[in-house]
């Protein structure tokens, strides 16, 4: 007996520590740090007849024209290039390895980490109340912005938009100039990325860089020097690279401002400064709610906290006009009296009594909650993914996120004002015992935001991109499941949610039919 | 917040462990004491430990959250130490946990946490007029038991890594005076999440997570005799690495989570039962940062014998190092 204790022992210690040592940790690598250089299969070289988002005519845009290449100035623009590959230190290959998977992609990706580093809500004031951010005061607490999902949704619109109509501006002046790349001009220039034989004034990257600065020093003006220091790094890559000259960034980098400059101004006016509401406007949603006999939308925050952007359906949508936004808002939910709004409620409550670890997952996966980039910052991601497989132009990443990211903003627009036309109550509001595998969003239930963004995405991603099946909208339903199984959302909720979601992608789909771009290689 | 958890876990184990005059009183899964059992004996026994805490730490910033409430982790685990020599004995524990917040909406939490086995070897001592000293080493590792979900902190049973621990401690005693000195250094394996990225000073675009290694200061003194063992605990427990709650955020399995508290325990053996344990104790964090200030209330019963028929435990003086 001992003799066998003492045996199963050793056996136990010997086991565990062999397991510890086989368990050594290892360095955490992020997927997009993979990405491969961008060497596109089209240049997409008839950008310059797409069809823009905003931009009417080129030609107002000013582009001066090229020295030649056999000036000095072109001249000298070579040798920064030639000193720089003559010495090239590890962090600055580091730096031509990141850019080089593509502008529009590493922008994306820039934007969704500002937007979960942003996306904290506000701690409340001593006397209960909440600060709200402010555009004006940005640096005071809460910091400007609170980058929740309808604000990241609209702020990835305006990048890729502005990126994507600064980009067929650049292709009309890419075309009209035809200089090639300075590796092609000079023998002894190395191209430390795939080569191309796409004009290079003025420069692609240049104009991504300088459009998305200005885009996002208005929706993250706290962190403008971050971004410029990436716009930075992005043009010293070009030229490390053997990819443009100086004079080639400089010309870009002013068209991206000009263009972009079209963009902020419609932001500033596009009513989401506004979309917050204040003290009589909340509480008239409720009173309106309540005068209908339905119950209103109580914030189960603890100290209650103002719903979240109530008239973001103010918002000047991208894809159709405002009376569009009402005539797509889907009839009411069941009646919170009535036996079918009951038995939505206790079928969320059968979840949430029988959570699985199955159910957590799938809820942790698709929660997008705080301090993450959002539901819409989930499906560019998921977007990235599928786009770098392409191997798109600049020009058709730009104009595949814009298409994504504009009918994502319009879902957002389109789902606050039904969620705020008829101010439903979220389960656990309904009845206490409903517990959640992830929090309570601040905001009605009906219908679900999730369910609204995902379908959106989904109907876009399978009309970009139709070989991939019925892919994204599986990974749709997953997302909407997620918040039903969740105890977050009724099943009307997603349900609904859902069929409004694809007919606001449907928008971006016909767009995207007819911008003259097509659905590329 | 979940090293909490895991801490308030490990301090529960090391109850049991004093029970059985043993093993393992610990911030950070080691055994941290100076005592032993004989060869050949078995101690074994379940305890019980109930931890809450309201106010928590954002960060250095001390505040509370109506929607959390009060957190409470209640935990059920059996342990069980085996003297392999008389200077080498290893401990097994597994835990059973529930973890709830009394306000807000968020699920409660139960389930098997991580398996523990430890090691404790008696490398010196030296017997003299003026009292004994000895010197100790041990290794501890643990792995999950279940596939709890980490990553729904403040409710989570644990971290869910694999741990491995070295701890090295100096036991001195007087009489019955004694004073117990220990350090310790945590790895903690790599977890993977449900999530295919995570924001912590940047976004990260992988369901792997990197926890920061551990450091454990943990001194003890008081009486200790035949009977009965008296004793105040101090324990300092530091994250060598993580990054802070930013204001007002959700907590995250990599925080740096930092804790100070101080405690005590008592325990008892039946003279008319001999080999019967009875301990009691409590422990309160008086400082963190990213944890919550926990107070833990922990009991236990143990039983110690002899697996050779010819020995009585009378034989033996266990609680005695």
């Amino acid at each position: 007996m001992k003799r066998i204790i003492q045996n199963i022992a050793t056996a136990l210690l010997i086991a565990m520590i062999a397991s510890s040592l086989l368990s050594c940790r290892k360095e955490v690598i992020s997927r997009v740090n993979q990405y491969p250089a961008l060497a596109p299969t089209n240049l997409d070289l008839n950008a310059d007849t797409w069809r823009p988002v905003l931009v009417t005519d080129p030609t107002v845009f000013t582009v001066a024209a090229p020295d030649a290449t056999t000036s000095p100035a072109y001249i000298a623009d070579l040798n920064e290039i030639k000193g720089y590959q003559r010495s090239l230190t590890d962090d600055q290959r580091a730096i031509i390895k990141y850019w080089s998977a593509g502008a529009v992609l590493r922008w994306n990706e820039i934007m969704r980490d500002l937007v979960a580093k942003h996306n904290v809500p506000p701690y409340q004031n001593p006397d209960g109340s909440y600060p709200a951010p402010s555009s004006a005061n940005p640096f005071n607490y809460p910091e400007f912005p609170f980058s929740n999902p309808p604000f990241a949704a609209r702020a990835y619109a305006y990048l890729s938009a502005a990126e994507y109509d600064a980009l067929i501006v650049a292709y009309h002046y890419k075309n009209q100039y035809n200089r090639s790349a300075p590796y092609k001009n000079d023998v002894t220039i190395q191209a430390l990325i795939p080569k191309s034989d796409l004009p290079s004034y003025p420069s692609e990257d240049a104009v991504v860089a300088g459009a998305a600065v200005q885009i996002m020093k208005m929706m993250f003006p706290t962190e403008i020097n971050y971004i410029e220091q990436k716009a930075e790094e992005e043009k010293q890559y070009r030229i490390m690279a053997g990819a443009n000259t100086r004079g080639e960034l400089n010309a870009g980098e002013a068209l991206g401002i000009q263009v972009a400059n079209v963009f902020t101004a419609r932001a500033r006016t596009d009513k989401a400064g506004t979309a917050g509401g204040n003290k009589t406007i909340w509480a008239n949603l409720a009173s309106k709610t309540i005068a209908k006999g339905e119950t209103a939308w109580v914030s189960l925050e603890t100290p209650k906290r103002p719903p979240m952007l109530p008239l973001f359906n103010k918002v000047s949508p991208f894809l159709f006009d405002t009376l569009t936004v009402v005539a797509l808002r889907p009839g009411p939910p069941h009646s919170t009296g009535s036996p079918e709004f009951a038995a939505d409620q206790k079928e969320v409550l059968y979840y949430s009594q029988h959570a699985t670890r199955e159910n957590e997952a799938l809820v942790a996966f698709w929660a997008d909650g705080v301090a993450t980039y959002t539901p819409a910052g989930h499906w560019n991601a998921i977007a990235a993914d599928e786009f770098v497989k392409q191997h798109y132009s600049e020009v058709r990443w730009a104009r595949n996120f814009a298409l994504l990211n504009m009918a994502e903003m319009d879902a957002a627009i389109v789902c606050w004002d039904t969620k705020y036309a008829y101010f439903n109550p979220r389960p656990s509001q309904v009845n206490s015992v409903v517990k959640t595998l992830t929090g309570v969003p601040n905001f009605p239930s009906y219908t679900s935001g999730h369910s609204n963004f995902s379908s959106a995405a989904a109907t876009v991603l399978t009309y970009l991109l139709p070989d991939r099946g019925t892919k994204f909208t599986n990974l749709a339903q997953q997302a909407s499941l997620s918040r039903l199984v969740g105890g977050i959302h009724t099943r009307q909720d997603i349900e609904v949610g859902q069929a409004t979601g694809k007919a606001v992608g449907q928008y971006a789909v016909q767009r995207g039919q007819s911008d003259g771009a097509g659905i590329g290689n | 917040m979940m090293k909490h958890l895991l801490t308030r876990y490990y301090k529960c184990i090391a109850i049991v462990a004093v029970f059985c005059a043993s093993i393992q009183q610990a911030s950070a899964q080691m055994e941290n004491d100076g005592i032993m059992i004989p060869k050949n004996y078995i101690c074994a026994g379940p305890m019980f430990s109930t931890s809450s805490w309201t106010n928590y730490w954002e960060g250095t910033y001390k505040r509370n959250n109506g929607n959390i409430g009060k957190v409470t982790t209640n935990m059920y685990s059996f342990m069980a130490t085996y003297g392999i020599t008389n200077d080498l004995i290893v401990t097994a524990g597994v835990p059973y946990i529930t973890s709830k917040a009394s306000a807000g909406t968020l699920h409660e939490q139960k389930g098997i946490q991580d398996l523990s086995l430890n090691l404790k070897w008696r490398a010196y001592r030296l017997k003299t007029d003026k009292g004994t000293l000895s010197l100790f080493a041990s290794l501890t590792g643990s792995i999950p038991l279940s596939d709890y979900e980490a990553d729904f902190l403040p409710l989570a049973l644990g971290s869910h890594s694999k741990n491995f621990t070295a701890r090295a401690v100096i036991d001195y005693n007087y009489g019955k005076v004694f004073f117990t000195g220990s350090g310790a250094y945590m790895t903690r394996s790599n977890i993977t999440i449900d999530r295919g990225s995570y924001y912590t000073t940047e976004l990260i675009y992988s369901n792997q997570v990197e926890l920061p290694q551990m450091s454990d200061y943990n001194f003890r003194a008081g009486y200790r005799s035949k009977y009965l063992i008296v004793e105040g605990i101090a324990d300092i427990s530091t994250s060598l690495g993580g990054f802070d709650i930013r204001k007002n955020d959700m907590p995250f399995p990599s925080n740096r989570m930092n804790m100070t508290s101080v405690g005590g325990n008592i325990r008892y053996r039946l003279k008319s039962f001999y080999g019967l344990e009875f301990s009691a104790g409590d422990d309160y964090v008086v400082n963190g940062r990213n944890v919550g200030q926990s107070n833990m209330i922990h009991g236990g019963i143990t039983y110690i014998f002899g697996l050779a028929r010819q020995k009585t435990v009378q034989d033996k003086d266990s609680f005695k190092n």
